[in-house]
């Protein structure tokens, strides 16, 4: 079993507040991931602490094999370690074509040029056109980004996060807030992502866990609770009792 | 096979923002216009240019990397020091060399002091820009041997330009040298605007936390952008230090840094062309506004500055579309560009 990604031993501590706890998470390559839990488990500060927007109290992260731990988030980028945002963070003022051919720019280490026009070279051009064709965003390509429908921006929100080439992609609640009409082609385009990106999905909705995912950690204040397939998952008590029985009351 | 639908493809479209406008080519023609046009105002266009300079200068970080600054006139006053004393003592008399050496020299000063606004809040960002500036004038006040104090910095004198241009005393090289600085430094601010790194600025301003998740350096950006933006900031300072043969603790001074932003509240941000048509605005308001009340012109600045906040700029632009469209249609680029395609498709 090839690992593409491992936490060893993960703790992270605000004060007296232990939001991860000891976490050992092990993702397959090629994985469809998917990673539960009830609000306030950790799964955000575990998002943070594997893309290094925080540094763990103790422990180690594992990118490929390779430590990452003190590795800084933008170069963890480089590495092969791409995310989307459970809220959308997006560049309001550009367009899709600027937004995702920054990303493209950054990939291929262009973004420090300062003397080449950007959108000048066909190759560029024609990746561009090709992303924002595949996530449906072609016809929109050259419009204000801030402008765009929520679901086109949550497209974006990944197609951004694709541009990047990324080894492994998290995915934080990428159908988070899409109306219900939209939610196909989110679903369609998470399905539809190559093999040879593993994926780390984070969600609440479990609909979209059971269709995609070929494992599930369950993480329960701040530490790893179980992990199995969905069906076991599905079939696992205890995980009815402190998740899905919550969900049910909420 | 089937056509490919029709829509404007937007690579083209967007590097084509970095070809030149038929206003952008009108407004330096009028610029040049204006040199020949108008002898007897030399001077005050010369000002001009330079505050337009050191408004472009504001516009790279303010605009483009969203780094607010109230004390932008450190590098400028730095720059027209340096220019000054290496004149008055003739490390480097020939102009041009001069100005490129202050400009370094900013860029130096401009890059050892980005640390401090790297991280923190626009409020934090404020305070320490200030606080340089309040610092670098006290050195300058204290140390009154070099920099000759309260009194300024007497006894510069300019060699003629590249050794064949005096500096005559209607302003004349004046005013070509200052102008012919500012196009070829807007020329590179233009370039740097269009290129990646410009974009990537624009997404730095824009979302930081995204920015970084794409893989940008933000802070190696910040930084090299603060030094550049130093650098222009530094060239405008020994410009006025140049074309007046004197510097004083005024260029340091906050109103200079202060104004500095309402010219560009003035022009707007982010389009390389308000710290230009700010500073002509301001310089004109200010021009027209104190020979008509000596005492209280600044009560009339302070009126336009509300109005256009009130008013806001949207509306402003908006009254401006009809001679965009104009310009649009008059365009030449919109037909090549229709050739380009047509000759794609054969």
């Amino acid at each position: 079993m090839v690992l593409a990604l491992e936490t060893i031993g993960l703790d992270k501590h605000f004060g007296g507040i232990v939001a991860a706890n000891g976490i050992a998470l092990k993702v397959e390559k090629g994985a469809r991931h998917a990673l539960i839990g009830p609000n306030g488990a950790g799964k955000t500060t575990l998002i943070n602490l594997l893309t290094g927007l925080l540094q763990p109290t103790s422990g180690r992260i594992l990118l490929g094999g390779r430590d990452i731990t003190a590795v800084r988030p933008h170069r963890r980028v480089k590495l092969g370690l791409a995310r989307t945002f459970q809220i959308n963070q997006l560049f309001s003022d550009l367009t899709p074509f600027e937004t995702v051919g920054l990303a493209v720019c950054e990939r291929q280490g262009l973004g420090r040029n300062a003397w080449g026009v950007f959108g000048s070279r066909p190759e560029l051009v024609a990746e561009v056109g090709q992303l924002l064709d595949r996530f449906g965003l072609g016809e929109v390509g050259d419009q204000r980004t801030g402008s765009l429908p929520y679901g086109k921006q949550r497209l974006l929100e990944i197609a951004l996060a694709i541009a990047s080439r990324p080894s492994v992609l998290l995915l934080d609640e990428p159908a988070a807030g899409v109306p219900e009409d939209e939610r196909h082609a989110i679903l369609a385009i998470v399905a539809a992502l190559p093999t040879d990106v593993t994926v780390l999905l984070i969600e609440h909705d479990m609909d979209l866990v059971f269709k995609f995912a070929t494992r599930i950690s369950v993480l329960v204040n701040g530490a790893l609770f179980v992990e199995g397939t969905p069906a076991q998952i599905a079939r696992d008590v205890r995980v009815r009792e402190v998740y899905l029985g919550e969900t049910a009351h909420a | 096979m089937s056509l490919p639908p029709a829509r404007p493809d937007p690579g083209p479209a967007r590097a084509s923002r970095a070809r030149w406008h038929p206003l952008e080519v009108l407004f330096w023609l009028a610029a040049l216009a204006c040199y020949f046009v108008l002898p007897s105002k030399h001077l005050i266009l010369t000002e001009i240019a330079i505050l337009a300079l050191f408004a472009l200068s504001l516009d790279l970080i303010l605009g483009y990397a969203g780094i607010v600054s109230l004390g932008h006139a450190a590098f400028f006053g730095f720059g027209a020091y340096v220019a000054g004393l290496l004149a008055k003592h003739q490390l480097a008399s020939e102009p041009l060399a001069a100005l490129l050496l202050a400009g370094l020299a900013a860029l130096l000063l401009g890059f050892l002091t980005s640390f401090l606004v790297l991280r923190g809040s626009d409020l934090t960002r404020i305070m320490v820009t200030l606080g340089v500036a309040l610092v670098l004038r006290e050195i300058a006040n204290r140390y009154a041997w070099l920099t000759g104090g309260a009194d300024g910095l007497q006894g510069v004198s300019i060699e003629p330009l590249l050794g064949l241009f005096r500096f005559d005393m209607f302003g004349r090289t004046a005013h070509a040298y200052t102008l012919a600085v500012l196009f070829v430094l807007f020329l590179l601010a233009r370039r740097i605007a269009h290129s990646p790194f410009g974009l990537s600025l624009q997404a730095i301003k824009g979302n930081q936390l995204r920015a970084t998740a794409v893989g940008i350096a933000v802070n190696a950006r910040l930084i090299s952008i603060y030094s550049i933006a130093a650098f222009y900031a530094g060239v405008a300072g020994a410009l006025l230090t140049q074309t007046t043969a004197f510097a004083s603790l005024d260029v340091f001074s906050f109103e200079r840094s202060a104004d500095l932003l309402l010219v560009l509240i003035i022009g707007g941000t982010g389009y390389l062309y308000g710290g230009l048509i700010g500073a002509l605005i301001f310089k004109l308001m200010q021009d027209y506004l104190s020979a008509l009340t000596p005492q209280y012109w600044p009560f009339w600045i302070g009126l336009v500055l509300v109005v256009i906040v009130l008013v806001g700029r949207d509306r402003f632009s908006h009254w401006t579309r009809p001679l965009h469209r104009l310009a649009d249609r008059l365009d030449w680029r919109a037909g090549q560009a229709r050739r380009a395609t047509v000759s794609e498709r054969h």
